[in-house]
């Protein structure tokens, strides 16, 4: 115990450092990957051919290929093409569009949940295609499409420990690091993994619970009734 | 009887407030609309009654413009309604030229399908300040006197979840006279209510019919609600017309044997 202490004095600092480097990537791939399932699962509903197969191609590709792979693509091989990302940048953007592709299904399926109905009465009373969507459906699709999401959060979080292995500096990164100057594997790792399990336990699933709540209470419901 | 025969004359100067002509539309092999011709007045009330998949829910949803028809003309006020001229024809109407058509008709659903994630008040004024850009005080103004008009005035705040079935479909019947509509469509309104609710909502549509300048087209199944309030009730069949006439006439003393039958089947249920 007193030797862990010691290692956590040592090497504390590293693993905040890793740690607020995991945080920057899982919100700002949180962000791309909600962007991109709300831009796919609206393409995928479109009634242009055209429209919902491009949406199909994203997914099939970014849901049926490794998010590694996808990864390595995104930072070894796109600057062959001429596109060349920094490696914080590679890390989240893969991470994003991988869940994004994810997400684009929950996205589709909540909104086809919505009732028939409500499609109808916004079309009886005359709202434009768009305000149907985002005033009426959207709305109603968000909370459908809630509990899914902070799944998605909780593998996109644990995701992001493949950007270690682009040199990103998270906190898996710094894990290995040092894993490889000390040889102390089980509390590297065990630091490390104790810390993943409380951000999806203390960041991640209070937080989409409150939204749960401020939606259900939009809704008129009172939470749990 | 004869189905081209219409118990109100119209002059020829006054195109009817809504007109159907050689209407069909079909699902599939299914046709739910048989080469339809129907014209209503301006401020008419016609009651629309018949046997499940006769068509009469059908006549208010494409009339609704909810979907589309595979043949004829619907006019309203003189205007086609699903079809625009375009160089002297008729061709299909653009999106711009529905949503134009449609401010002039408001609809009533079976199950009153109001915004959950709004309050009462919200829910009416969603509408006006969206679709014709009322501003929220005028919009407020004009849904609290709707929802004191039919007398749910003090639930104004709550959720619609909240509100037994009665009171969510007149906040529904608020809501669609928000739009100041000319014409009303009642489709089944009070099919999924509970019994003892159904006066509330009856007596909504009642005080409509007598204090407001509006044409009401209703779908039910209350005979004696349609009796009482119509001017005209129409008995569809089979995407027909199969008779029509004063409501007395219709009901009372049917001359068609289908509708004959369909009567004493209601009216025995009763």
């Amino acid at each position: 115990m007193e030797r862990y202490l010691d290692f956590l004095v040592e090497y504390g600092p590293r693993f905040v450092d890793g740690t607020i480097v995991t945080v920057q990537q899982t919100v700002l791939a949180a962000l791309l990957a909600v962007a991109i399932a709300l831009v796919m699962g609206l393409m995928k509903l479109s009634k242009l051919f055209l429209v919902r197969s491009v949406a199909t191609t994203y997914i099939e590709i970014f849901r049926g290929t490794s998010l590694l792979i996808q990864l390595f693509w995104i930072f070894f091989v796109l600057p062959l093409f001429g596109i060349t990302l920094e490696k914080f940048t590679a890390g989240f953007i893969a991470v994003g569009m991988n869940l994004g592709a994810y997400g684009a299904e929950v996205v589709r399926g909540a909104i086809i949940s919505v009732p028939r109905g409500q499609y109808e009465v916004a079309i009886a009373l005359n709202l434009s295609p768009y305000k149907r969507m985002t005033r009426i459906i959207l709305p109603q699709a968000l909370i459908a499409m809630l509990p899914p999401w902070g799944n998605l959060f909780i593998e996109l979080l644990k995701g992001t420990a493949l950007v270690a292995l682009i040199s990103v500096t998270d906190l898996m990164f710094e894990a290995r690091q040092i894993n490889g100057t000390t040889f102390l594997s089980a509390e590297a790792f065990g630091t490390a993994l104790i810390i993943y399990y409380l951000l999806a336990r203390l960041l991640i699933s209070p937080s989409m619970l409150a939204l749960e709540r401020v939606m259900a209470r939009k809704m008129g419901r009172t939470p749990g009734g | 009887m004869d189905n081209d025969t219409h118990p109100i004359r119209l002059r020829e100067t006054d195109p009817p407030a809504v007109r159907f002509s050689q209407v069909s539309k079909h699902y599939g092999d299914l046709t739910v609309l048989d080469s339809l011709d129907l014209d209503i007045a301006a401020n008419e009330i016609v009651s629309i009654i018949g046997p499940s998949g006769s068509g009469k829910t059908t006549v208010l949803r494409v009339l609704m413009t909810l979907e589309p028809i595979d043949d004829g003309v619907i006019y309203l006020y003189g205007q086609p309604l699903t079809h625009m001229e375009r160089g002297g024809i008729l061709v299909q109407s653009s999106d711009a030229h529905l949503r134009k058509m449609r401010s002039d008709i408001g609809m009533v659903f079976q199950h009153f399908n109001l915004f959950p994630h709004m309050t009462v008040i919200e829910n009416c004024m969603e509408a006006p300040v969206q679709a014709l850009g009322l501003s929220k005080d005028e919009a407020r103004e004009r849904s609290m006197d709707l929802l004191t008009m039919v007398g749910i005035a003090d639930k104004a705040g709550q959720h619609p979840s909240r509100l037994s079935g009665g009171q969510q479909q007149r906040v529904a019947i608020a809501r669609a006279l928000a739009m100041r509509p000319k014409v009303m469509l009642f489709d089944e309104v009070t099919s999924a209510l509970d019994p003892e609710v159904i006066g509330e909502v009856l007596n909504v549509i009642r005080q409509l019919a007598g204090e407001h300048d509006l044409t009401m087209i209703i779908v039910t199944h209350q005979m004696g609600f349609a009796r009482e309030i119509s001017d005209r009730v129409c008995f569809f069949y089979e995407g027909r017309i199969a008779e029509q006439g004063p409501p007395d006439q219709l009901i009372g003393n049917p001359q068609n044997e289908r509708t004959r039958m369909f009567l004493s089947a209601v009216l025995d249920a009763d």
